[in-house]
C-alpha cells in the first residue's frame, strides 16, 4: 500500500526527496522491463480468480436453462435442453469446458436471445466505451480546475463549498443524480432529450450505415450530417454528467489533497520566497506533480465507471453493455450474466495492467 | 462539519428508530378506511409527499426506508468485520503461500466493479428475488463480499506491522500459543483504524443498497421499503414530470449518505493531525514499506486504489493511519 494518497508522498518521491522506505530500495532490485512482465502475469490470476468466482456464483443457484425458461417449459422440455446444453453433466467438467472457452475467447452464448456473448460485446461495448469516456471528459473538465481552486483558495469559503460539492457528487447516486437532470433539462426546461442515444431517425441512418463502429458519434461524423453530430451529441449531455459527476468528486479531492501536499515542499517555498504569487505557485509549479495519482486513479475508475454506467444506461436507456446486462438479468438468463460480467473482468484486468504501465513510466516508485 | 454530520445521522438513525410511529401508513399499505390511495397522486393533505406509481404513501415509504438501510448496513459491516479481520489477521500474521493467495484473490475481487459483485452475490442468495428477512440479508450479505477484501486489506497491513513488534516477539518467547499471540497481543493493536472505515463503509452500504434495488435486486415493496427500488418504480414517472415519487427517496439517500460520510471524513481529519497543519514533508513514508504485501506480489492497482483513496468512498485508508 504505496501511500500515494498522502499529500506529500507523491511529490516527495518524484523530485528526489527522501524516501526511506521498501518501495525505493525493491525498485533498484528491477527495472520497468521486469515490472511490465511481472505485472502482465499478474492479470492471468486476477482473471483466473474472477471467471471462476462468477462461474461457481451463477451456478450455484442451479442450471441456467430452468433458472431462464423454468416457468414456460414442460419438465421434459427443460430436461431436454439441459440435456442439450450439456448443464447435466458434472459441474467440474462444465467449468473446465468453460474455461478452455475463455481461453479461445469464447464466453458462451445466452439463453434468452440465443447471441454469443463476445457478439453481444461488440454490438453493444461501443456504446459504453462512448458513454465512458464522455463521463472521464466531464470529470477532467470538472474535476481539476475545481480541485485548483479549492487547493488554491485552501480553508476559505470556495474551498468548502467546494468539498461539500465533491461528498454530494460521492453522496448522489448516479441514477438519482441521472433523473434529477431529466426532470429539470428534458421534462421540466425540454431543452434536452429524455433518453436513448440518438432520435430515430438519426438511429435509422446510423443503423444503414456500412462499417458502422457503434461509438455513434464517429459514426454520425462519417454521415457527414450536421444535424446527426448534434442529435447524437444532446442526447449524450444528460448521462455523460450524471456519470461524470460520480467521478468528478473523486478527482477534485484527489487534486485538492495532492497540490496543498506540493505547495507545502521545499521548492514551492523557495518560489515563494522569490515572491512568486500564491495564484501562480499553484498555476506554474504545484500542479503538474499533483495530477501523477490521477492517472494512477484512472484505472480504478475504470472498473467505477462500468459499474455506474450499468445504472446510468439503465435511466438513460442508453442502449450499452450495462443496459443490457440489466435486461438479461431481468430475463433471469445467467449465462449471458456470466458471460458479460466474465468478459468486464477481463476488461478491468487488461486496462488496470495499462494503467499501471503508463504509472510506472511517470513514477518510478510503483516499479518493483 | 462533525457537527452538520452527527445531526444528519442522528435524524437518520432517529427516523429508522421511530419509523413505525412516524410515518403515517404502513410502508406496504395500499388503502385507508377502506378506500385506496390511489396510484401518482400529487402531494396533498392525506399523503404529505404524494403515492407512488404502485399507490403506496411516498412519506410513509421513505420513513420505512430508513428503517431497512439501517438494519442492511449492521448486518452488513457486522459480517464484513468478522470476516475480514479474521481473514487479515491470520493471512498477516502466518504468512507464507496462505497470505500471498489471499492477498490475490482479495485484490481481484476489490479491482472489479462492486456493484456487479453484489449483484452476482444477490443472484447467488437469493436467485435474485427477495422477500422480507431473506432479502433484508441476501442484500446485507451482497454488500458485505464488497466489503471484505477492504477489511482484509487494512488489518493485514497492519497486523504485518505488529508482529515484527517487542511485545509480539517476546509472547513468542514465553511460548505463547499462535492463536492466543493473534488474539491477545496482535489484535487489539491492529484494529485503530477500523472505526474509520466503518464510517465510510456505512455510507457505501447505503449506495450499494440503492443500487441493487434500482436494478431490481432489491427487497419486495411488501417486505420492506427500499429507496432503490421505489426510484426504479419512479423512472417512468419522471418523463411524464411526476417529481414527487423520486425526489423524495433520492434525497433521502443523498442526505443519509452525506450526513455518514462528513461524520467519516471529520473523524478522519481529527484522528489524522498531518491534515491539519502545512507542514507534513515525508510523514507517512515509513508507513509504506510493512503494509505493501506480498513483495512480488502486488499490482500497482492497488497502490493506487490508496491514491484514490477507495474507488467510490472518500475513504482513504493511508489517511487513516
Amino acid at each position: 500500500m504505496t501511500d500515494l494518497s498522502d499529500p506529500s508522498a507523491a511529490p516527495v518521491a518524484t523530485l528526489g526527496g527522501a524516501t526511506p522506505s521498501a518501495p525505493t530500495s525493491r525498485a533498484s532490485g528491477g527495472g520497468l522491463g521486469r515490472y511490465i512482465i511481472v505485472r502482465a502475469l499478474l492479470i492471468i490470476p486476477t482473471v483466473f480468480i474472477l471467471v471462476t468466482v462468477v462461474f461457481f456464483a451463477m451456478r450455484a443457484t442451479g442450471d441456467p436453462i430452468t433458472a431462464a425458461l423454468g416457468g414456460r417449459l414442460t419438465p421434459a422440455q427443460l430436461q431436454e435442453r439441459i440435456e442439450a446444453a450439456g448443464y447435466d453433466r458434472p459441474l467440474f467438467v462444465q467449468y473446465l469446458e468453460y474455461l478452455g472457452g475463455v481461453l479461445r475467447g469464447d464466453f458462451g452464448s445466452t439463453i434468452s436471445d440465443n447471441r454469443p456473448v463476445t457478439e453481444v460485446l461488440l454490438t453493444y461495448g461501443g456504446a459504453t466505451l462512448e458513454l465512458a469516456i464522455y463521463a472521464l471528459l466531464v470529470a477532467f473538465l470538472v474535476g481539476i480546475p475545481l480541485g485548483l481552486i479549492a487547493a488554491a483558495r485552501r480553508d476559505r469559503p470556495a474551498d468548502a463549498a467546494l468539498r461539500l460539492f465533491a461528498i454530494l457528487c460521492y453522496a448522489t447516486p448516479v441514477f438519482f443524480a441521472g433523473l434529477l437532470l431529466k426532470l429539470v433539462f428534458a421534462v421540466w426546461l425540454d431543452l434536452l432529450p429524455v433518453a436513448g442515444r440518438a432520435s430515430t431517425s438519426t438511429e435509422l441512418e446510423l443503423a444503414f450505415l456500412p462499417d458502422a463502429t457503434g461509438i455513434y458519434l464517429i459514426d454520425a461524423i462519417r454521415t457527414g450530417s450536421g444535424e446527426a453530430i448534434g442529435d447524437v451529441l444532446q442526447h449524450a449531455v444528460l448521462p455523460s454528467i450524471a456519470l461524470g459527476l460520480l467521478t468528478a468528486g473523486v478527482f477534485l479531492r484527489l487534486v485538492r489533497t495532492n497540490v496543498i501536499g506540493t505547495l507545502s515542499m521545499d521548492y514551492i517555498d523557495a518560489a515563494r520566497s522569490r515572491g512568486v504569487s500564491e495564484p501562480r505557485l499553484v498555476r506554474t509549479h504545484a500542479w503538474r506533480p499533483a495530477l501523477i495519482p490521477i492517472i494512477t486513479v484512472i484505472g480504478l475508475q475504470i472498473a467505477l465507471l462500468l459499474g455506474g454506467a450499468v445504472l446510468t444506461e439503465t435511466t438513460f436507456e442508453w442502449r450499452g453493455l450495462g443496459f443490457q446486462l440489466a435486461e438479461y438479468l431481468q430475463a433471469r438468463d445467467f449465462v449471458a450474466v456470466q458471460g458479460i460480467v466474465a468478459l468486464l473482468a477481463v476488461i478491468v484486468a487488461i486496462t488496470n495492467f495499462l494503467v499501471d504501465v503508463v504509472a510506472a513510466l511517470i513514477d518510478p516508485r510503483v516499479r518493483y | 462539519m462533525l457537527i452538520a454530520g452527527l445531526v444528519i445521522t442522528g435524524v437518520f438513525l432517529l427516523t429508522a428508530l421511530l419509523a413505525p410511529l412516524l410515518a403515517p401508513y404502513g410502508f406496504d399499505q395500499l388503502r385507508a378506511d377502506g378506500e385506496a390511495f390511489g396510484a401518482q397522486r400529487p402531494p396533498s393533505a392525506e399523503h404529505l409527499l404524494g403515492t407512488t406509481v404502485g399507490g403506496y404513501d411516498v412519506l410513509s415509504r421513505v420513513l420505512w426506508g430508513a428503517q431497512t438501510a439501517v438494519l442492511v448496513i449492521i448486518v452488513a459491516i457486522a459480517l464484513s468485520i468478522v470476516v475480514g479481520v479474521l481473514l487479515g489477521l491470520v493471512s498477516g500474521y502466518l504468512g507464507g503461500w496462505l497470505d500471498r493467495v489471499l492477498v490475490v484473490v482479495c485484490d481481484a475481487i476489490y479491482a472489479f466493479p462492486s456493484l456487479l459483485l453484489a449483484i452476482l452475490m444477490s443472484i447467488v442468495i437469493s436467485g435474485g428475488q427477495s422477500s422480507l428477512w431473506g432479502g433484508l440479508l441476501a442484500a446485507a450479505i451482497s454488500i458485505t463480499v464488497v466489503f471484505i477484501p477492504q477489511y482484509f486489506r487494512v488489518v493485514r497491513s497492519e497486523v504485518v506491522r505488529v508482529k515484527a513488534e517487542a511485545f509480539v516477539e517476546s509472547a513468542k518467547v514465553l511460548g505463547a500459543p499462535a492463536g492466543r499471540i493473534m488474539l491477545r497481543s496482535v489484535l487489539p493493536n491492529a484494529t485503530r483504524t477500523l472505526p474509520l472505515i466503518v464510517t465510510l463503509n456505512a455510507s457505501e452500504a447505503i449506495l450499494t443498497l440503492a443500487g441493487l434495488g434500482f436494478l431490481g435486486f432489491g427487497i419486495e415493496p411488501t417486505a420492506a421499503a427500499e429507496w432503490g427500488y421505489d426510484l426504479n418504480k419512479a423512472l417512468s414517472d419522471v418523463t411524464s414530470g411526476i417529481w414527487w415519487t423520486s425526489m423524495f427517496p433520492g434525497l433521502a439517500i443523498v442526505l443519509a449518505v452525506l450526513g455518514i460520510t462528513l461524520v467519516g471524513e471529520s473523524l478522519n481529519d481529527l484522528a489524522d493531525p498531518r491534515l491539519r497543519g502545512r507542514r507534513r514533508a515525508g510523514v507517512s513514508s515509513g508507513a509504506v514499506a510493512e503494509t505493501s504485501v506480498a513483495a512480488e506480489a502486488t499490482p500497482a492497482s492497488a497502490v493506487a486504489e490508496n491514491a484514490a483513496g477507495s474507488t467510490a468512498a472518500p475513504a482513504r485508508e493511508d489517511d487513516l493511519r
